[in-house]
């Protein structure tokens, strides 16, 4: 028997309205995709101690699960992705965000497996986040709603798969954010990870990841229009912060070969200098381009939030300060990948993960894939990057069986 | 980690075949007791795992420097890392693998002592082949030319050579001394590629053996008695 996950569940109007969204909302809030309500009964038990109650996953799938349902592969998305992963994103009309990877014939195919995103809790995509309706005030959360964790995104997903009747995961995948929810759920639930492949990303967050998050955070902060996190009630946004937040994390998924490149010293419009401050550079443009467009589809005070979780991250520190110990004793087969000019997750982030596998006794595959577009490399057209997933892939389902 | 280029003293892209499989790696097979799990360091693209996995059912890991070898170990479904001995060894615990293969790379590590060292630490047993720098043809290289071996089956030039650290068949066996290795079997294969008579001293083998295979373990401490 094979199942259509629509049947399962769908975006319904009231229940949206119902469960958080504001009659105001920005369209980013509006999923536009199947959304799994959680009531009082089946609470979120959060790091921070708090128990979220009710709460929503808004999610996309793609593929059909098989009858063993042994073909699930579980996407975990980036920083400020969505689970509109091979879908038309629903406020930038973009294509899905890995349709590179994902799709009929891709590396991981849809027309073999089924394919799930959701949106993780704290973001801004129909997931329960910052934006939603607090029940206990009927306001938006803001600041009220508790610091999320990776682990708490994990324990949402988890959640999300008891739902959709799935035991146990073929594969699970996702770079950079993605990528360090990728080895949480090797780590917080090894027997329901077949295979994990996590790209671009790291064990731990470094100072350097934090210190530029930081700099987003205040900028968002020091914008009067973010209202001490009470933008939405006084009407207003934080475009200004936010869009200088997205140009300084901007430049974090570049390289400076790609950037010169792409830009070099060139001026827009092919003038010299106007020796004032308007985008005399190219490079200016394009970062205010970024920014601007961002704020169009992300919520400020989700932005705070993810930022603050992936600074949160350390998996050895949550194993007596040994990497090794959360991958003791897993069955599940690893392939990491890094890109040689990412900085943001340097190879050396994916080495340390490597070690720890080796020191666990885990089978894992590692390549370092030769790339100058830096950290988004891992969304981009990496031919070589496709060739060794496909492998890790390919072999993994003749393992499963399937 | 890449296998050295073909040397005259170490033919093995000229070694008699069967089924397929070169010589040394038969040797291998020979060595690697069923369903053993394999560490091949310099696993290249991975033909050696997968012939030990098809024939032996063993569990078998690779490190390989080259992207692409890496790539092909991964369409195989072997778990392979990209990494060299020089700095990937040092995280396995100690008794991880029942057999650590490490072919024709020693020469190539930066410190192959400590490679060594890794290597008896890691593995229960050790398999390990490098090129003879006493075979009489690198002899004669350098006592009638004067000049470090350059010839069509080894054409690199020495300041292109991946291989900084040669050794001789006696110069191994004296690293295995030094650090306490128990030599369990030992051969040398001839410039063809064929196994030499057990009953050879060691310098015939170091004369005339084009390549060194030794089988280590681990020793209880004491000097090995290896001549």
């Amino acid at each position: 028997m094979t199942m259509s996950l629509d049947s399962l569940a769908r975006p319904d109007e009231g229940n949206l309205r119902q469960d958080g969204i504001p009659t105001d909302a920005p369209p980013s809030l509006d999923p536009r995709s199947p959304v799994a309500l959680f009531g009082l009964d089946e609470p979120l038990a959060m790091d921070a101690g708090v128990d979220l109650a009710p709460f929503r996953i808004a999610y996309q799938t793609a593929g059909t699960l098989n009858a063993d349902r042994s073909n699930a592969v579980l996407i975990c998305h980036a920083l400020t992705g969505d689970q509109h992963f091979a879908h038309t994103h629903p406020v930038t009309g973009k294509r899905g965000w890995w349709e590179t990877l994902v799709g009929p014939g891709k590396p991981i195919d849809t027309d073999r497996y089924f394919v799930i995103c959701s949106n993780v809790i704290g973001s801004c995509m129909g997931s329960t986040g910052p934006a939603s309706t607090d029940p206990a005030t009927g306001k938006p959360y803001g600041l009220d709603f508790p610091l999320v964790t990776i682990r708490d995104m994990v324990r949402g997903q988890a959640m999300l798969l008891d739902r959709l009747g799935i035991r146990d995961l073929f594969l699970c995948v996702g770079g950079s954010m993605g990528g360090m929810q990728v080895l949480q759920w090797a780590a917080l639930y090894p027997d329901r990870v077949f295979a994990a492949m996590p790209i671009a990303t790291g064990a731990r967050h470094s100072a350097q990841n934090i210190a530029f998050h930081e700099v987003g955070r205040q900028a968002i902060m020091a914008d009067p229009a973010w209202a001490e996190g009470r933008y939405l009630e006084a009407g207003t946004r934080p475009a200004k912060g936010l869009g200088v937040a997205r140009m300084g994390a901007h430049i974090t998924y570049l390289s400076e070969p790609a950037l010169h490149r792409k830009f070099g010293r060139r001026f827009q419009g092919g003038h010299a200098p106007t020796f004032s401050f308007n985008a005399d550079f190219q490079i200016e443009s394009y970062l205010r381009h970024q920014g601007l467009s961002f704020v169009e589809r992300f919520d400020a005070n989700a932005y705070l939030y993810l930022t603050r979780a992936m600074d949160y991250f350390d998996l050895a520190a949550d194993h007596g300060g040994v990497l090794a110990n959360a991958f003791r004793n897993t069955r599940t087969r690893f392939c990491v990948m890094s890109f040689t000019s990412d900085w943001l997750f340097p190879t050396a982030d994916s080495r340390a993960i490597v070690h720890a596998l080796n020191a666990a006794s885990a089978p894992v595959a590692f390549v370092e894939i030769e790339s100058d577009k830096g950290h988004d490399a891992f969304l981009l057209d990496e031919p070589v990057m496709f060739n060794a997933a496909k492998g890790f892939v390919d072999a993994a389902a003749r393992a499963r069986g399937l | 980690m890449s296998r050295v280029a073909p040397a005259p003293w170490s033919t093995t892209d000229t070694l008699p075949r069967s089924d397929g499989a070169r010589v040394d790696h038969l040797v291998v097979l020979g060595l690697v007791p069923p369903s053993a799990r394999v560490l091949d360091i310099g696993c290249g693209d991975g033909t050696l795992l997968t012939l030990l996995r098809d024939r032996r059912g063993i569990d078998g890991r690779g490190i390989e420097l080259s992207r692409e070898g890496v790539n092909a170990c991964l369409a195989r479904g072997l778990p392979v890392i990209q990494g060299d001995a020089d700095t990937d060894l040092a995280n396995y615990p100690d008794d991880a693998f029942d057999v650590v293969v490490l072919s024709q790379t020693i020469q190539a590590t930066r410190n192959p002592r400590i490679v060594l060292e890794h290597l008896l630490r890691i593995g229960r047993q050790v398999v390990i082949s490098f090129p003879n720098f006493g075979h009489w043809r690198v002899r004669s290289e350098l006592a009638f030319r004067g000049r470090m071996p350059v010839t069509e089956l080894m054409p690199e030039e020495w300041y292109e050579t991946q291989n900084i650290h040669h050794c001789t068949i006696r110069d191994f066996v004296g690293l295995c001394r030094t650090v306490g290795a128990q030599i369990e079997k030992a051969t040398a294969l001839d410039a063809r590629g064929r196994p030499m008579r057990i009953s050879m001293p060691w310098w015939v083998w170091n004369l005339f053996g084009a390549q060194g295979v030794f089988l280590l373990r681990r020793g209880d401490g004491s000097p090995s008695d290896a001549v």
